[in-house]
């Protein structure tokens, strides 16, 4: 094979090889979410409240503590699970229940949850629950347009007022 | 020869077949299929300039970083955009011939036994690779960046150990935090630092390690990433919107084909296919047997301790140790079975192996079980005194190369080894002194050594390059080394008609004898 066809035939070699890269590097497009699709996220890192409340402790049980463990009130540590549901149009999507982290159970509860939701004006209703018994004290009702691509965190912070949508 | 012994697969045979084509372009020695981990250290060097380039005007914080490359894109274009471009084309370029060195490797079975170490740390390599590449595209903090860390975050999250905890970094606030960004750069930095150890690992039980392509080959690639860094150059996406997500997004398939997955598989079947991939490939060495030649046996009584077998063996499986016999000689080789290929490359080196001793049954310092030099001596023998006609050729073959003994007539014998590096070039003198007119040489395509140096140490051996030389003594024009695959006969056919023609226009040889005159004697008494 003559220099100038072996050269010529490199070329394509590398121009094809090149050409996957380029090709495969940006293409072919990926749709993230379903055309017409807005995107809920459920994110938590919540503490809930402590399952057993304290107890005071007797003078007899005090005495046979050592002196420097002597705290009037015996406090079980372990937390309850934290409990969020939300309901879009009435209908729930989600009903996540997330347990307190450590080994006793005494760690924040940590939860994530994804859900894709068609694009629109929706009621969005979540309702939140961090007590022993599971009870739904706190919950957040709102008419909300969700345009196609929008990301909507569900968080809850007692310090801003509980849940938040972000 | 035992029928047992290895051979290429079909797998391997099909792949020949596509590497045979690139040889009409690029000719044996630069063809790009066997210099795939060559490349890889190539385009590794070249993504690490550009990174360090592109890090010299980055800013280093979530806030500010996609401003800066932005800015790099503006003001220092071309250079700016060149970078970030070659950063992103030379680690694709990367990931694809480290796939294609995969699926060769593992096409020619080359993961177990000896090779085991160099597949296992290999396997390593592509995860961290992997994990690098995916990183790095975090750092432009645009659209890709954020949807690319945050399915990795949720993957991560679907482990009960992190359990929603590292998505929450990205989600939970207007913008990841600086020192959150800081540890992804972190990462991207650590990353590439642990796959340097990793390739460097990888080559331990190679030598030499080709870890340079050729010089025209490495012109050519750079010249392609530069033709294609200018054709199509990178275009930063708008910057990442937490609130947002784009409808559409430019994947590079050869990194973030996994988050694609994803979708489809969900977070716990990617963790399945993952682990069940991975675990499938490290478990390969172990869970299968590729059968192997058995290891060399030094034989102390012929060995003078001469170290060329330890110069010339491509897995370090001789090594020089001092002398455990009475003769006067400092070292003696030893052979480590683990790791031995099963070559014969270093009964090549030998210079015990010439079969111009006297012994009738001759041995040699360090010779092959299932292929022993006085065996191939007697079969030489044996060929060459069967040979009529004119003009007689002998062919050494490669047990891995072209099927020679397809090639057999009155006037041809074809005598296989297990390399054609084992071949004594004292061999080829004895064959032509033994009656032969002609020694073809028939060993694998260049480059494409089944024990990864055979055809450069035959080649150099015949060209009087290196010990054992072939001595001068030798009419060269009466031996010829012809690269052959596998799937090559009909090369090495037209190869052989080709020498056969030149030795009709050189004549029949003058001295002729079935045996050298000594060993003639002995045999005869």
């Amino acid at each position: 094979m003559n220099r100038a066809l072996r050269y010529g035939l490199q070329a394509l070699l590398y121009g094809a090889f090149a050409a996957t890269l380029g090709y495969f590097s940006t293409s072919p497009a990926f749709e993230p979410l379903p055309p017409g699709h807005a995107l809920i996220r459920v994110s938590l890192n919540h503490a809930g409240q402590r399952k057993f409340a304290c107890r005071t402790r007797s003078a007899e049980e005090l005495a046979k503590l050592a002196p420097n463990m002597r705290a009037a009130e015996d406090c079980p540590r372990e937390r309850a699970p934290v409990r969020v549901k939300v309901d879009l149009d009435g209908r729930t999507v989600t009903d996540l229940v997330a347990s307190p982290a450590g080994l006793s159970r005494d760690g924040a509860s940590v939860a994530y949850r994804r859900l894709p939701v068609p694009a629109g004006t929706h009621r969005l209703r979540v309702s939140f629950a961090d007590d022993a018994a599971g009870t739904f004290d706190r919950v957040r009702e709102e008419e909300m347009h969700l345009e196609a691509g929008r990301v909507l965190v569900i968080d809850f912070e007692p310090g801003q007022g509980a849940i938040i949508l972000r | 020869m035992d029928a047992a012994l290895p051979r290429p697969g079909r797998a391997a045979l099909a792949l020949e077949r596509v590497e045979a084509l690139f040889d009409a372009a690029f000719g044996q020695r630069l063809n790009p299929w066997r210099h795939l981990g060559a490349l890889g250290f190539y385009f590794f060097w070249i993504c690490c300039a550009s990174g360090i380039w592109i890090y010299v005007g980055f800013d280093t914080s979530a806030t500010g970083a996609w401003e800066s490359l932005a800015a790099m894109d503006r003001n220092e274009w071309p250079l700016g955009a060149f970078a970030r471009a070659l950063h992103r084309y030379s680690a694709d370029a990367l990931v694809a011939v480290t796939a294609l060195h995969l699926v060769r490797e593992l096409s020619r079975r080359h993961y177990a036994a000896f090779r085991r170490f160099a597949w296992l740390t290999g396997i390593f390599t592509l995860v961290v690779l992997l994990a690098a590449g995916i990183g790095g595209y975090w750092l432009p903090w645009d659209q890709l960046a954020q949807w690319s860390l945050t399915s990795t975050t949720e993957w991560f999250d679907a482990l009960p150990v992190f359990d929603g905890a590292l998505t929450r970094n990205v989600v939970a606030g207007e913008q990841v935090s600086d020192r959150f960004f800081s540890l992804l750069i972190f990462l991207h930095i650590g990353l590439p630092l642990t796959m340097l150890g990793a390739m460097w690992a990888h080559v331990q039980r190679v030598s030499p390690a080709r870890t340079n392509p050729p010089r025209a080959l490495a012109w050519g690639s750079a010249a392609m990433l530069a033709a294609l860094c200018l054709v199509k150059p990178i275009s930063l996406l708008p910057a990442a919107d937490l609130a947002f997500l784009p409808a559409r997004l430019p994947l590079d398939w050869l990194y973030l084909f996994p988050h694609a997955l994803m979708a489809w598989l969900g977070a716990d079947g990617l963790w399945v296919a993952t682990a069940a991939c991975f675990a499938a490939l490290a478990a390969l060495p172990f869970a299968t047997r590729v059968p192997r030649a058995p290891a060399a046996r030094v034989s102390l009584a012929n060995c003078n301790g001469c170290a060329r077998c330890f110069a010339d063996c491509p897995y370090d499986a001789v090594v020089m140790v001092a002398r455990t016999d009475a003769r006067p000689h400092a070292r003696q080789a030893e052979v480590d079975p683990d790791l031995c290929a099963g070559c014969g490359i270093c009964t090549g080196a030998c210079p015990s192996s010439t079969p111009f001793r006297r012994d009738e049954e001759l041995a040699t310092g360090i010779d092959m079980p299932s292929s022993p030099i006085g065996q191939l001596r007697a079969r030489l023998e044996e060929r060459t005194a069967a040979l009529a006609g004119s003009p007689r050729i002998v062919i050494f073959a490669c047990r891995w190369g072209a099927e020679a003994a397809q090639l057999d007539n009155s006037a041809t014998a074809a005598v296989e080894f297990l390399c054609a590096a084992m071949v004594p070039p004292s061999f080829v003198e004895y064959a032509l002194r033994a009656g032969a007119d002609g020694v073809l040489v028939a060993g694998c395509r260049e480059g494409d050594c089944e024990f990864r140096a055979g055809d450069a140490l035959t080649a150099g051996r015949l060209d009087a390059a290196r010990a054992p030389a072939l001595r001068p003594t030798v009419p060269r024009d009466r031996v010829r080394l012809v690269p052959a695959g596998r799937s090559d006969l009909a090369g090495l056919r037209a190869q052989l008609d080709r020498f056969r023609a030149d030795l009709e226009s050189l004549g029949p040889r003058a001295r002729r004898h079935a045996l050298p005159p000594k060993r003639q004697e002995k045999r005869h008494g």
